[in-house]
């Protein structure tokens, strides 16, 4: 049931006019950041405006919607924007990531592999992958016009120096197609090869900066790294003690105040999936008894 | 204004609209791609097509250029009245709209500038027929290889030649609608 008091998806259509034509240049640029006028939302910067504004222009009343924080369907944020689009746009939603149509996301990539009709709108804090080497607006834009990444990669290998491995795990940058550096949001690098060659349309939106910027279908990405530290995507060295799994990204959680921890999928969808399918892991139980 | 001018856009703006661009969205993300967009019902010699992505896209901040046998009396009266986007020369226009023959030379459009690379043209190609066949595409969006009829091949290969500058198109006829953005490589099949 829509809320009648609001425009469908609750933007103007001038508005998603807007945001529409900035997706369109992203999508023909691929890594390039579009800036578009951003709009007030009713929800706090930080509670992924910049992805609700994509999320509510690619949106149709035939879409499922998806909504993941962290990995998972369940967080205040993932549940408000979930219910912001039922109330205004009367969208289906679900947490099945093979079910949904829009999955809009903070901070990961679903493990399922994505298909073609699917899109995956990240919230974006900070778009500028050269920022925190360069805080002048004006400067990074003549490093991107002129591909000039070099501080780029000495940061990366001040890491190496440092730690003797790349530090980052984080918003860790990508190069698109050969040409433009583009952070990919801070998804754990465990996701980055996850940007490449999808057959999704990956879209950014950044609310409080004012950038969008787009992956089309099989665009290629890479990770950068060097010849003698090649890109990692690492993980905790544990399997899923829930479902067993041995290849998802996995949080630690403290289960007691006796040091107590477990290792479990970041996924939520992910590992119930695999749950319900009889995977187990050593602290799981079979899905029947806990719901 | 002839009041013909004031029918034909959409009935339920807010849905179409959504419809469409996604559409228009995933045929510019998948060049080669033909999908049917509808809800326009513009004067001749405007497509449906064409009608939609002007309805969708344009209104009074973005300039339109109508080319050759588009610049009338009765396109430009429904332009004005359903967008209310400005008419302009081809090498002010952010949407031009045309046939092929018409939009020459295509240098004139803007590229974009090397620091925004946004700001290019966006070419709305009208034309007799749309299929999967001819030029060879590679590039973002396609996953090995795709075909599509293009009205030629040197114009986008110099097109794409300026990148990450350059223009994007979008080939219409009748309902379909068909993306070529500036990344993608054409060649001879
Ligand atoms: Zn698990």
């Amino acid at each position: 049931m829509t809320d009648q008091a609001y425009n469908f998806a609750y933007l103007d259509e001038q508005t998603k006019r807007m945001i529409r034509r900035a997706i369109l240049k992203g999508i023909a640029v691929p890594g390039y950041q579009v800036p578009f006028a951003s709009r007030e939302m009713p929800m706090p910067y930080g509670w992924g405006t910049g992805g609700v504004q994509v999320t509510a222009a690619c949106l149709t009343p035939e879409d499922t919607l998806k909504v993941i924080d962290q990995g998972a369907d369940d967080t205040t944020n993932a549940v408000s924007i979930r219910k912001f689009f039922q109330r205004t746009a009367g969208v289906a939603v679900t947490e099945a990531t093979a079910e949904a149509s829009i999955i809009q996301t903070r901070h990961r990539i679903p493990e399922a592999t994505l298909t073609e009709g699917q899109i995956l709108v990240y919230q974006v804090p900070i778009p500028e992958p050269l920022r925190f080497l360069e805080p002048r607006e004006t400067e990074t834009r003549k490093m991107h016009e002129l591909e000039e990444y070099g501080l780029m990669h000495v940061k990366l290998y001040e890491d190496i120096a440092r730690h003797g491995t790349i530090a980052t795990a984080y918003a860790y940058p990508v190069k698109v197609e050969g040409r433009y550096v583009m952070d990919p949001s801070p998804i754990p690098k465990f996701d980055n090869p996850k940007l490449s060659n999808s057959a999704a349309i990956q879209l950014f939106g950044a609310g409080r900066e004012q950038r969008i910027y787009a992956l089309p279908p099989y665009t290629h990405v890479v990770s950068l790294d060097f010849d003698d530290h090649p890109f990692v995507p690492s993980k905790a060295p544990h399997d899923c003690d829930l479902c067993a799994a041995s290849d998802s990204y996995l949080d630690e959680v403290i289960t007691d105040d006796q040091g107590g921890r477990m290792f479990v999928c970041s996924d939520t969808d992910f590992c119930r999936t695999r749950r319900e399918a009889g995977h187990l892991g050593p602290l799981g139980v079979p899905m029947q008894e806990t719901v | 204004m002839n009041p013909d001018a004031l029918l034909g856009g959409f009935a339920d703006a807010p849905l179409q609209s959504a419809r469409a661009f996604r559409g228009t969205l995933e045929a510019l993300a998948r060049p080669g791609e033909i999908r049917e967009v509808t809800g326009a019902m513009p004067p001749a010699p405007l497509s449906v097509a064409a009608g939609v992505l002007l309805l969708i896209l344009c209104d009074g901040t973005t300039s339109v250029h109508l080319a050759g046998a588009y610049d009338c009396a009765a396109l430009r009266d429904w332009i004005t009245f359903h967008c209310g986007a400005p008419l302009m020369a081809a090498e002010d226009a952010m949407f031009a709209v045309g046939d092929w023959d018409a939009l020459q030379p295509v240098t004139r459009f803007a590229v974009g500038q090397p620091d925004y690379p946004d700001r290019s043209a966006t070419l709305i190609i009208e034309m007799p027929d749309l299929s999967p066949q001819g030029q060879r595409l590679t590039g973002p969006g396609i996953a090995t290889s795709a075909q599509l009829s293009l009205p030629e091949t040197a114009a986008f290969r110099a097109n794409r030649t300026l990148f990450p500058l350059g223009f994007d198109a979008f080939l219409t006829c009748g309902t379909q609608v068909a993306g070529l953005p500036r990344s993608t490589i054409v060649e001879e099949s």
